[in-house]
This record gives structure tokens, C-alpha cells and sequence, in this order.
């Protein structure tokens, strides 16, 4: 069971008060896009083992968007942030860096 | 004109605790900046109080004020007067950015009273309503098993819930379960 600090609310919700968004920070290739690059926008998705950060909605709370850093293979939390960014913040990756040293997610790390 | 009646019609319902429909409410949604004079001026009123801080309800005179969101409040007061208080507010708001509904008849309100209270309420929401996590004066949105629900204290004994009018029915369902007479778990 995840629970997640929303951000905006304050709440810590059950993951079961959240809705999954899916990756983070994607940059969207739309019209005038390379086939290559729509294609990856649409379907390249990372699939790790363990660091990742996801996009999830405090659906049956505030309401809002927020981001979050976690391990995929020990559910560890490494902290939520505002949605209104588009990499994740030096203090979260400090603080990943102090708990996972040598990590990397696609251009992060 | 047809009469307002409420979801379901103040039906009641004793086991572990009193649930009941609370009949009528008026209920208006206010979203904007929170901290802008323009919109607290608006909301306080309606209900002669003060605003809410996050995560809590202020009531005041003649209403009450529910934190829902950063930018969302809803701003609670007689049925009858939910109306005229929406033109009041509108009036008030001028060309503040905001937005203001009457969703009175879209809402069902429901009461839970007694000492199992707590348990009863703990049993449906992934939320820490152990005394002092959870204490009249909060206010928290949360789920009701697989519905939208919100809730507060009236006081030590007594749980608000609203939810929308359309799953009125599946709502009072779940809190009679959760209620029934054997169910006792006594956590608190
Ligand atoms: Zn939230």
C-alpha cells in the first residue's frame, strides 16, 4: 500500500484516495513532430527497477495533480512535489542521490 | 411547482449508530483565490463566520464554510437560502476571477451519531479518525468505499458526511452496513 504526501492539500493519502497519471515530466511532441518522436510521446515509456517518477491525482481529495519519486521495487517514497515543474526538484534528487548513489531516470541522475 | 424534497427523504436507520438524512441543505461551490478580500468577503457573507483554514469548516451565524481545495471552497446554509445567497455572492465577486453554483440539489447529506461514531466512519474511509488525528473543526475529503465523500464533526459523537445526491442511496447502504447491530470492532 503506497501512501503519498499530496502537495497541495497536505493530506497523506492512501493510494487508494489517488489516481495514477502515468510517467512524469514527458515533453509532448504534437503536430509538426517527427513520426520518431510522436511515436515515442505516445508509446516509450521507462519501466524501471526501481527510482521512478509518476504523475498522480488526489482524486477523492483536493483534486489536484501532483508528482512523486518512488522506488518501484520497495515502494519506498522519496517525496511529492507540485505539479508545476518540468524536471524533478534538486532537493528531491539530493535527496534519492543520499539513499540511491549512481542512480539515473532518462535524463535525470 | 414541485416540492424539494431531499435523496431520501430524512430516512433513518439504528444500530451501532444513528445514520440519517439530513434533509434539504443549501450548499454553494466557491471557487477562486482563496486569500483575495473580494472572495472571503463573499463567502463570510453568506454565513457570518470566518474562512476556513486548510483542511477545515468555519461556521458562523447563519452558515458554514468548508475548505474543499487551494481554490475551492463550499459555503453551507439554509436550503431556502441558497438562492439569493448565490446572487449576493455573484454581486459581490464583481470581476473577481471566480465561480459560484448553487449545487444544493446536486448534494445528500447524511449524520452519524453516537459513541461508535468514529469506528463506524473509520470502517468506510481510508482516513485516521482516531481522537485527536480527527476532531470537530477538521475537515476532510476522502472516499466512502467507492464513492466521493466529505466529512466532519459536529461534535465528539456526531460525523457530517456529504456525497453526491446520485449515490445517496449506495451511501446510506454503506453506512447501515457499517453500522449493523454486531459489528462492533471497538478500536477507538
Ligand atoms: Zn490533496
Amino acid at each position: 500500500m503506497l501512501i503519498l504526501h499530496c502537495p497541495y492539500c497536505g493530506v497523506d493519502a492512501d493510494e487508494t484516495e489517488l489516481s495514477p497519471g502515468g510517467e512524469a515530466h514527458l515533453k509532448r511532441f504534437g503536430p509538426g513532430s517527427s513520426d520518431e518522436d510522436f511515436q515515442d510521446y505516445l508509446f516509450a515509456r521507462e519501466n524501471p527497477r526501481g527510482v521512478h517518477f509518476e504523475r498522480w491525482r488526489h482524486a477523492a481529495g483536493c483534486g489536484k495533480w501532483f508528482h512523486a519519486a518512488r522506488s518501484t521495487d520497495t515502494l519506498e517514497v522519496f517525496g511529492t512535489y507540485s505539479a508545476q515543474t518540468t524536471e524533478p526538484p534538486k532537493e528531491i534528487c539530493d535527496r534519492i542521490s543520499g539513499k540511491r548513489p549512481g542512480w539515473t531516470w532518462r535524463l535525470f541522475g | 411547482m414541485s416540492e424539494p424534497v431531499s435523496a431520501l427523504s430524512g430516512s433513518a436507520f439504528c444500530g451501532l449508530v444513528r445514520v440519517e438524512d439530513c434533509g434539504l441543505k443549501g450548499m454553494i461551490t466557491l471557487r477562486g483565490d482563496l486569500s483575495a478580500a473580494a472572495v472571503k468577503k463573499a463567502a463570510t457573507g453568506v454565513t457570518g463566520g470566518k474562512m476556513p483554514s486548510p483542511l477545515t469548516i468555519a461556521s458562523g451565524k447563519t452558515g458554514s464554510i468548508a475548505w474543499m481545495s487551494p481554490d475551492e471552497a463550499l459555503v453551507m446554509c439554509d436550503y431556502a437560502d441558497a438562492g439569493a445567497a448565490v446572487g449576493t455572492m455573484t454581486t459581490a465577486l464583481g470581476t473577481t476571477h471566480s465561480l459560484v453554483v448553487d449545487v444544493s440539489d446536486a448534494r445528500a447529506q447524511f449524520r452519524v451519531t453516537g459513541p461508535a461514531a468514529r469506528e463506524v466512519m473509520a470502517k468506510l474511509c481510508p482516513v485516521d479518525f482516531a481522537p485527536g488525528s480527527f476532531e470537530p473543526g477538521q475537515f476532510r475529503r476522502t472516499r466512502m468505499a467507492q464513492i466521493a465523500a466529505a466529512v466532519w464533526m459536529e461534535d465528539e459523537n456526531t460525523f457530517c458526511v456529504i456525497c453526491f445526491r446520485s449515490v445517496a442511496e449506495y451511501a446510506f447502504t454503506l453506512l447501515k452496513t457499517a453500522a449493523a447491530s454486531g459489528s462492533a470492532v471497538d478500536v477507538f
